[in-house]
């Protein structure tokens, strides 16, 4: 194909697409960062601590 | 839910989960791979390219088979040192028609870009047949057995319609002749006038030095000696195709 | 009953196809899968009917049986795929080791490849992703008949891809060698695969999805995206093992080390993070250092690693562009990579002393200390000036293997170990002072493997580039290969000594299975007093 549309593409890559990817990951890292996060984090980091039974199960 | 909980919504629901994962991971594949297919420029054309005539497909299929590009790499990179030992780097050109291409990621023994035209062709079999008896040093293991093996190349053609599936320029009267050209590049045709019209540059003959059959040693030498040999570098003009 | 029809079923299928070839190694591989699936069908005839009493007692708990048959098989691929690298590493020293046509080097090697990656590396994951989802969504797995087909039908496809190889059946593409049926039958499986594993997590009782199935999600989606772009084929027949590549070339080396690198970052390193994620904390008896921490690794790792792949083609006739986003991508990905090593390690906070009384510890930890070497080293190598010498040499192979047997095999033996004595309902593994020998063996044949492969490569780059005071290259190609023999011995020493280690390992869990234990002496006698530290 031509090369205009391959600018096109290249130029969207380079600003809009990097910029998304970056507010997504900016995101994740402030949410988790805030102070609500990390009593459910360590909440979260327990499960599989005690996971020896299925829910309902009772199998040792 | 407050704007603090919106990661456990992420956390919480596995289809999100995975359409953001994905989503992400495309991201990268697309701004990566597809630019280049837009373009064209990737390959420039450069004069002498023409697709693989049918023994020399066959003998490529033959070299993929045995996993020849385990050990040799066909990439030729812009150093002075690889440029003297193996001959020009390598063009995007140059692999244009290779479906799949074979530039290796190995070099247990030496690039084969340009090593067609290096060698005799008894050189060749002599040296796939018992690689030792020729370069002492050599690791490689013994390929005898095509020497033996007679070539199938009853549905040839089908090979080669494959390859025009895939965007390989072979035109009908390829296609029409793909067995008879096997023939006569093996040298069992004395009139090769029509082989030589469809595909520039073709060495014919017997290359296995046995006159009885087709064997898959034949492809494959006749494989060999075309690589890096189609593209005339006494008149390549390097900086038109910079990159 | 339904899985005798299916594997006499497909038995029948393949010998019909066998009829119909049009080539003959299809002839000949699919008369092979017909004896294999034969085989099958009549050990399955074999096992004996549940009562409805068991099958009862069965449901009540975690849908553990197929577990079981992947630890096992997780074991012997293991020990089959460092096998087949000790034979071929001792044809690269001994050429007279190559037996011709099926057991040449060039057939060999991506059975050897696949067997580790595909094999070993692919059973355990699947093996250990039904076992962590099931435990942290605390759901079983939510079809039966689901899970046994995704679990046999990937065994069947390691079966046709190693026996293809040695056919000569392959498309070339390194780490994606199986010809166009057989990445039809995976993506098929793996599209099963992926439905069992979300339709387990949309199951389940805990409210949160645990960040060990976000790894392994993001594992066996982005395969499924590169399996089926990677491998994008115009069949010659559809009754013949021969295919054409849609791309070609340029395209065609790009997508496949886009695949390359990314099975390399999805398969053998998100998936086994998720089993870092689940065992260390599991086998540490704590909690993982920061789980928020392992969020911004899933992200960033996911991220970035997807772009990195055209390191693998520097200086080739990729555009410059693409070669240096993959660069700069790779050197940031070690941000992500080193963030996940600290998180590992730091789980063991405060229990520091398990080093020393737990060779599983041990084994997890070493792992994880030979991701962070590889996550480092891979930068360093993705650096053009540094590729330019490490590239096409055996650096790159000793790279690689530091990551296969040092993390994705280390942590594996890790999780195989943990697993193991709870599957089976025993009360502990037949022998810790096996583990503690596996653990070094495998060590120092890493450690022996690694320096050796780095020392021969550098030398080999070297070599190449070397020239005299006039100007003239000074060694021929024949005379680096001959340099080399003394390493590819020895490197064959180390991959034996980490073949030896596997053996131990299978020794172990069979005599656990068993029910055995061994009258030994504890490693170190336990102190009491020592609580965890919370």
């Amino acid at each position: 194909m031509d090369t205009a549309h391959y600018d096109m593409l290249r130029h969207f890559a380079d600003s809009w697409g990097l910029l998304y990817m970056l507010a997504i990951f900016l995101t994740v890292v402030v949410m988790i960062m805030l102070p609500g996060a990390r009593s459910r984090a360590m909440a979260a980091a327990r499960i599989p601590l005690d996971d020896d039974h299925p829910a309902g199960g009772d199998r040792t | 839910m407050d704007i603090l909980g919106k990661h456990g919504v992420i956390e919480r629901n596995a289809t999100l989960l995975l359409s953001l994962s994905l989503v992400v991971v495309s991201i990268g594949g697309i701004v990566e791979v597809a630019p280049l297919f837009y373009f064209q420029n990737t390959i420039e054309k450069v004069e002498g390219m023409r697709p693989y005539t049918p023994l020399e497909l066959a003998g490529r299929d033959i070299y993929i088979r045995e996993g020849c590009y385990v050990c040799h790499s066909q990439m030729i990179r812009p150093f002075r040192d690889e440029t003297e030992r193996y001959g020009n780097y390598s063009l995007a050109a140059e692999s244009m028609y290779d479906h799949p291409f074979q530039w290796g990621s190995k070099r247990t023994g030496p690039d084969l870009a340009r090593v067609g035209g290096r060698y005799s062709n008894e050189w060749h079999v002599q040296h796939l047949s018992d690689p030792r008896a020729l370069v002492p040093e050599s690791i490689m293991p013994k390929y005898a057995f095509l020497a033996s093996a007679e070539l199938d190349y009853g549905n040839i053609a089908a090979n080669l319609q494959a390859n025009v599936a895939v965007g390989v320029p072979y035109t009908e009267a390829d296609i029409a002749n793909a067995r008879s050209d096997v023939i006569a590049q093996a040298g069992f045709e004395a009139n090769t006038s029509g082989l030589l019209e469809r595909y520039a540059k073709v060495t014919t003959g017997d290359f296995d030095g046995d006159p009885m059959k087709i064997t898959e040693m034949d492809a494959l030498v006749a494989y060999l000696q075309m690589l890096g040999t189609l593209v005339d570098f006494t008149t390549y003009d390097a900086q038109a195709n910079y990159r | 009953m339904p899985g005798f029809i299916a594997l006499a079923g497909g038995a029948f299928i393949c010998f019909a196809l066998a009829g119909l070839a049009a080539d003959a190694p299809f002839r000949s591989h699919m008369a092979v899968m017909a004896l294999v699936l034969a085989i099958g069908a009549a050990f399955v005839a074999r096992i004996p009917e549940r009562s409805p009493a068991e099958i009862e007692a069965e449901q009540a708990g975690y849908f553990d049986a197929p577990i079981r048959y992947g630890t096992i098989l997780t074991v012997f691929w293991g020990c089959v795929g460092f096998l087949v690298g000790v034979i071929i590493a001792l044809q690269l020293a001994f050429p007279d080791l190559n037996l011709a046509p099926f057991f040449n080097f060039g057939r060999m090697r991506p059975l050897h490849t696949s067997a580790v990656v595909f094999a070993f590396g692919g059973t355990a994951l699947m093996t250990t992703s039904f076992y962590v989802v099931q435990r942290t969504c605390r759901a079983r797995l939510f079809s039966e008949p689901l899970t046994w087909f995704v679990f046999w039908g990937y065994q069947i496809f390691i079966v046709m891809a190693a026996t293809g190889y040695l056919l000569g059946i392959t498309e070339s593409r390194e780490y994606a060698e199986p010809e166009w049926y057989v990445d039809i039958w995976l993506t098929i499986v793996w599209v099963a695969y992926l439905l069992l594993f979300l339709g387990t997590l949309i199951k389940r009782k805990e409210p949160h999805i645990y960040v060990a199935n976000w790894f392994y999600l993001a594992f066996i989606v982005t395969i499924a995206l590169l399996h089926v772009v990677n491998n994008l084929a115009v069949p010659v027949s559809f009754f013949g093992s021969k295919s054409y590549s849609l791309f070609a070339g340029v395209q065609d080396a790009l997508t496949q080390w886009w695949y390359g690198h990314n099975a390399v970052g999805f398969f053998l390193t998100a998936g086994f993070l998720g089993m870092m994620y689940y065992y260390m904390p599991k086998q540490a008896e704590r909690p993982v250092y920061s789980y928020r921490l392992s969020i911004i690794h899933f992200w960033a790792l996911i991220f970035m690693y997807i772009w990195a792949g055209p390191h693998h083609l520097h200086y080739t006739a990729l555009p410059d562009w693409a070669q240096t986003l993959g660069m700069v991508f790779s050197i940031m990905l070690w941000m992500p990579s080193w963030g996940g090593m600290i998180n590992g390690l730091m789980t063991l906070r405060g229990a520091w002393d398990k080093m020393r009384t737990d060779p599983i510890i041990r084994m997890m930890v070493v792992a994880v200390a030979f991701y962070g070497m590889s996550t480092f080293e891979g930068p360093v190598m993705s650096i053009k000036s540094v590729n330019g010498l490490s590239h096409y040499t055996d650096w790159t192979i000793g790279h690689v293997h530091s990551g296969a047997l040092g993390w994705v095999g280390m942590i594996t033996f890790g999780a195989i170990y943990f697993m193991a004595p709870r599957l089976w309902g025993r009360k502990q593994l037949y022998s810790l002072r096996l583990v503690n020998w596996h653990f070094w063996l495998a060590t120092v044949g890493i450690v022996i493997y690694a320096a050796v492969m780095w020392v021969s490569g550098i030398m080999q780059g070297l070599m190449w580039r070397e020239y005299d005071a006039d100007g003239f290259l000074v060694y021929s190609f024949a005379e680096s290969v001959a340099a080399l023999h003394p390493y590819y011995i020895a490197r064959a020493f180390g991959g034996f000594l980490y073949l030896l280690g596997g053996l131990v390992m299978a020794f172990n869990i069979w005599m656990t299975i068993r029910g055995k234990v061994r009258n030994e002496r504890p490693i170190i006698q336990p102190t009491a007093a020592l609580q965890p530290a919370e």
